[in-house]
């Protein structure tokens, strides 16, 4: 039978419901929000009115003026930075409040403190700025031009980081029989967790401990920036994640506001609590993904892809942020541009450039999203070019599995999988051949066309990889402790943390797996950095992959220090000690692991003599056999119909092929990627958060921020395969992030389908009505 | 975003609303347009009074040739059937295509029209109906059609201290025919553009009535000439509205051409 089938399957592979669900469905979660303490105070912020401007004065009221908190108060406070290592960056220093000047809309410039939020918020309505307002850079593609105001006076241009590699391109190049150049963007978007960040600092006198209680996915990496920034001892900081309402990125920065709160804390020795509201979220706080291609592919006339060159820019606004720097986004496009896909040649240049807007911020998929959205509409642009199917083109192009494990251009190795067959099954779930049937039939005011797009994601990738970043943060091995309790139970502690993930039921699974402890009996210990091993957390896809490899080891060390002492009482032979189901077996004998656990705690005079001291508690430390990362994958294909009036574009249908290696629990890993698609909706269709020439956010409520909702969103259907990475534990891969990648891609590519005919070619998301009439209208003058 | 402090008045009834008025007050009904607007303190009031239990205008009066329906009456009880709907489904259907239901739960028909966004449905179907609002302030009551009332975005011809407090909507005749048609991206999202037709021939209503553009809603002066197609959506609304571009208008010329086409007009487009 096939691993994890059948209704009573608890270990890998098993559809096991989740066991958090009981507490979140029945609304019991329990958020930062939800925490109160006596005496505690809310923070409302002063922000800034204007993208640029020197902060000339201020001025606190004659009444409250005590609890009116600025730059000049904040004694002995740093500011947040994240520098990366990579020759050429420019250093900037995001101050906890602003201090000579502000340079976006919404940076915090003083705290105020009240009894209730209401009462801050009406306090700091009566605090005076005398602002002067500055030119603001607002556009990314002139950043850097000579004539731009710079951000940071200190650097010679708006500009953190710019990179570049070069793989043979101009050799490959020669033969190219067609040549396609497009511009692509993708906009900045802020991504929407249901619950916004928030945090409340306690200082302990009695334990000299200041405790965060934070909603964060990396509560590890925000105690070494806190600890940091506040020149506190790591024994000084304690950070609780409580539940967190999804995260997606943001979750793992380490804010301004969360260092002014624990500020505020230690000076008034009071709890001090600081709950992100809608507009403060949408107009200073998640902001992701604006990105600029200018892309040129070139191929044989058999379709060969022969070379890639790309010039990108991405818009990191102000501030470096912590721990992963306004770099990330734009050097990964660098290296993964390339995709799925083998080619001869490859050349790209990328800007991470400084505007007046608020820091980018890595959200699920990270520059995988834009990155995928340029190559993939440059495969359709080749096609047409070339006279192929989208599905030909990329057929023959994408690696072989014969070729796997297979190092790209850019050095990248993909582990395992059959990419072509993703695409052929995906293919033919669309069915590609009605769709063309029913284009060839249509008429009246709507057009539908069919859309694809292929792509790999690298997760769980290590050390290796991210020390050449250079960024504050290094994942290194991974671990988990796994302890039996006196009652036969297990305590299991991790240093990552879920906000949504399912690791309660995911990693207790693996623990069934290993030692045969029924799930139910495992307790998820996490999100706290006083009971759980470092890590930096949750982030890149990487929790089944490190944590659940971490665990296994664990569960495996306890393993045998639990059936050397249930070998001991059975008098049997340790190596015929097999466990399951919660008992320990030898033969005919059996006993339950509680009366070994009960031994080791509580009657240890019947331990043996040789036993092993470390007792029932075993901490391992893991990393991937090679730690390049695991390779998921999918095929994304969509059948849209674009209202030719309207400008309307409406899903017909959608189905992803994907390949997570082993599935841990299909259940959750169907979740992640239907999350994961919803959001990639969003970037294809409704999200965006515009400026304007004054570096004004345009979209400061939900109202005028357009999340994809229920009724955007057709039944999505998922198809699996299951190649196991030969890297991980069990054969898993990262699968967190994937869903989010090849919704803009497969949809702007399916749009296209449809109105090419009309002259159309989209090529910036998110596809409003606006911009498709826009570019109907174009297209007819131009047939006129 | 918390609102600036305010005070809440509750009243017993009318009389109580309307001396509320006269010391300032602000009336609120379903609190869901006036809400967000007090949560970002674009709204100040120094006090609210609370009209959505006032009992004077949750009642509903019904004659042979109209329904009143009280403007503390919500979107809800509309779209459910709790109140009598006079066109036979029509006000239903608008009803459960407002905002999604925790809005309707709360908002009322009269706050919907007091507010006068232009992009409302209750604005546009109202209308389009030929309803008529019931007004009542200190100087006693009056009646103003609905055209009339809505004098442009977000403005009415509400007086100080006046209280809409019912709309009166006509019956329609045999074999009347209605279309109402609005374009919305997303649930929940108002209208970026609308437009309502009826045809009553046996009461002598025809209208043709075009929203969501940014001012009262368009009564176009002759709907015989669109309903016989001697003209498109796309030129009646060129007529009308002489200084806007054609590029500006064309999404609306859609919206008018598909209420058409629900009316059972021909395909006008
Ligand atoms: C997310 C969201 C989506 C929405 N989408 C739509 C939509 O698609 N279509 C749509 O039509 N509407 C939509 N609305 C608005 C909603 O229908 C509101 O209910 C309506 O606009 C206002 O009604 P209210 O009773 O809540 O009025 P309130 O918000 O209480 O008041 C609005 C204004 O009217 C005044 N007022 C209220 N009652 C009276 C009265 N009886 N006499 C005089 N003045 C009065 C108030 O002083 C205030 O100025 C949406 C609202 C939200 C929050």
């Amino acid at each position: 039978m096939k691993r994890g089938a059948g209704p009573t399957a608890k270990g890998v592979g098993a559809r096991l419901e989740r066991r958090e669900d009981a507490r979140y469905l029945l609304g019991r979660g329990r958020y930062v929000g939800d925490i109160r303490l006596p005496g505690m105070l809310e923070i409302a912020f002063v922000r800034s009115p204007l993208a640029h401007a020197r902060l000339c004065r201020l001025d606190k009221p004659a009444e409250g003026g005590d609890r009116v908190f600025a730059a000049a108060d904040l004694v002995g406070v740093a500011g947040i930075r994240a520098d990366s290592g990579l020759p050429g960056f420019r250093s900037s220093v995001q101050p906890i409040l602003a201090e000579a000047k502000v340079r976006h809309v919404g940076e915090p410039i003083a705290a105020c403190l009240a009894e209730t939020r209401a009462l801050a918020e009406d306090l700091a309505e009566r605090v005076e700025l005398d602002l002067e307002e500055l030119p603001a850079v607002h556009d990314m593609l002139r950043a850097r031009d000579p004539e731009a105001p710079l951000l940071h006076e200190h650097w010679d241009e708006n500009a953190f980081l710019e990179t570049a590699v070069d793989r043979g391109f101009e050799a490959a190049i020669r033969d190219a029989a067609v040549v396609v150049k497009r511009s692509y963007r993708t906009a900045r978007q802020c991504m929407a967790p249901l619950e916004g960040r928030g945090c409340l600092a306690v200082w302990d006198r009695h334990l000299e401990l200041l405790t965060l209680h934070s909603a964060t996915q990396m509560p590890h990496i925000v105690r070494t920036g806190l600890a940091e920034c506040l020149g506190l001892d790591h024994g000084q900081v304690r950070v609780v994640a409580p539940d967190v309402g999804g995260g997606f990125g943001y979750k793992g920065i380490l804010l301004a506001e969360e260092v002014c709160a624990a500020f505020l804390a230690m000076k008034l020795d009071r709890p001090i609590r600081w709950l992100e509201d809608r507009r403060e979220h949408l107009i200073a706080g998640a902001n992701c993904r604006e990105h600029a291609y200018e892309v040129t592919g070139y191929a044989a006339a058999d379709g060969e892809l022969l070379a890639v060159d790309c010039q990108a820019i991405v818009d990191s606004g102000a501030y470096s942020s912590y721990p992963f720097s306004a770099c990330l986004e734009a050097a990964q496009v660098g290296s993964i541009l390339p995709g799925p896909y083998k080619m001869r040649g490859y050349r790209c240049r990328t800007w991470s450039v400084a505007t007046n807007k608020p820091p980018i911020l890595p959200f699920r998929g990270v520059a995988r999203t834009g990155v995928c959205f340029a190559m993939e509409l440059t495969m359709d642009a080749l096609a047409r070019e070339l006279g192929m199917t989208p599905e030909a083109i990329r057929l023959r192009n994408l690696v072989a599995p014969a070729e796997m494990p297979f190092t790209n251009i850019t050095n990248k190795d993909f582990d395992s999988g059959d990419y072509p067959e993703a695409l052929r099954r995906v293919v033919e779930a669309i069915d590609v051949q009605g769709v063309r049937a029913r284009q060839a039939a249509q008429s009246g005011g709507s057009r539908i066309g069919v859309g694809f797009a292929v792509f790999c994601e690298q997760g769980a990738h290590g050390t290796s990889v991210y020390h050449g970043w250079g960024i504050p943060m290094v994942p290194g091995f991974e671990q988990a402790t796994a302890r039996l309790t006196p009652d036969g139970g297990l305590e299991l502690r991790v240093g990552v943390h879920s906000h949504g993930q399912s690791l309660e039921t995911t990693l207790a699974q693996i623990v069934y797996e290993e030692i045969g402890i029924d799930p139910a009996k495992v307790k998820l210990v996490h999100g706290d950095t006083a009971y759980t091993p470092y890590s930096t957390g949750t982030w890149g896809s990487r929790c089944i992959v490190m944590a659940g490899g971490a665990v296994a080891a664990a569960s495996a060390t306890l393993g045998e220090r639990i059936r050397r002492i249930a070998a001991h009482l059975m008098q049997a032979d340790p190596d015929d000690v097999t466990l399951a189901d919660g008992m320990a077996r030898a033969g005919s004998s059996e006993i339950p692991l509680a009366e070994v656990a009960r031994t080791w705690y509580r009657a240890p005079q019947l331990l043996p003599d040789d036993v092993d001291p470390r007792g029932l508690e075993a901490t391992e430390g893991y990393k991937t056999v090679r730690d390049t990362g695991t390779f998921s994958y999918a095929a994304h294909a969509v059948v849209v119909s674009v209202d030719l009036d309207l400008g309307d574009v409406k899903l017909l249908d959608y189905v992803i092929v994907e390949d997570a290696g082993t599935m841990i629990n299909p259940m959750v890993v169907d979740g992640q990627v239907h999350g994961g698609a919803v959001q990639g909706i969003g970037t294809a269709l409704f999200e965006e958060m515009p400026f304007d020439a004054a570096g004004q956010p345009l979209a400061s409520t939900l109202a005028d921020y357009h999340l994809p909702v229920a009724a955007d969103i057709p039944a999505i259907r998922i198809l699996h395969m299951e190649t196991p990475s030969p890297l991980s534990r069990f054969g898993q891969k990262g699968i967190g992030e994937s869903g989010a990648i090849g919704p803009p891609a497969a949809i702007a590519n399916a749009v296209n389908d449809a109105l090419a005919p009309l002259g159309v070619e989209m090529t910036e998301v998110p596809l409003t009505p606006e911009r498709i009439l826009r570019a109907l209208a174009r297209a007819r003058e131009v047939a006129a | 975003m918390k609102p600036a402090p305010f005070d809440y008045l509750a009243v017993d009834d009318l009389a109580g609303a309307t001396a509320a008025l006269a010391d300032g007050a602000k009336p609120m009904g379903g609190n869901q347009s006036l809400g967000p607007m007090l949560n970002l303190r674009l709204a100040r009031p120094a006090a609210l009074v609370d009209l959505s239990l006032v009992p004077e205008l949750r009642t509903v009066e019904e004659s042979a040739e109209w329904v009143r329906l009280g403007a503390a009456i919500t979107h809800a009880e509309i779209e459910d059937g709790e109140v009598p709907d006079p066109t036979g489904g029509w006000l239903r259907a608008a009803a459960a295509n407002i905002a999604y239901r925790a809005v309707r739960n709360r908002g009322t028909l009269g706050g919907s029209l007091a507010h006068a966004d232009p992009a409302a449905d209750w604005v546009i179907v109202m209308t389009g109906l030929c309803a008529t609002a019931l007004l009542a302030g200190p100087s006693g009551t009056r009646r103003v059609p609905l055209e009339d009332f809505l004098t442009g975005p977000f403005a009415t011809g509400l007086r100080d201290g006046e209280i809409l407090t019912a709309v009166e909507i006509p019956r329609p005749g045999a074999g009347a025919r209605w279309g109402y048609w609005k374009y919305m991206r997303q649930v929940g999202e108002f209208a970026k553009a609308s437009a309502a037709v009826l045809v009553d021939r046996e009461r002598g209503r025809l209208r043709c009535t075009v929203g969501a553009l940014g001012r009262q809603p368009l009564v176009l002066a002759e709907p015989e000439a669109l309903l016989a197609a001697e003209v498109t959506p796309r030129e009646a609304l060129a007529q009308a509205l002489p200084g806007r571009s054609p590029a500006d208008l064309a999404l609306h010329a859609t919206a008018l051409a598909r209420a058409l086409a629900e009316a059972g007009i021909g395909d006008a487009a």
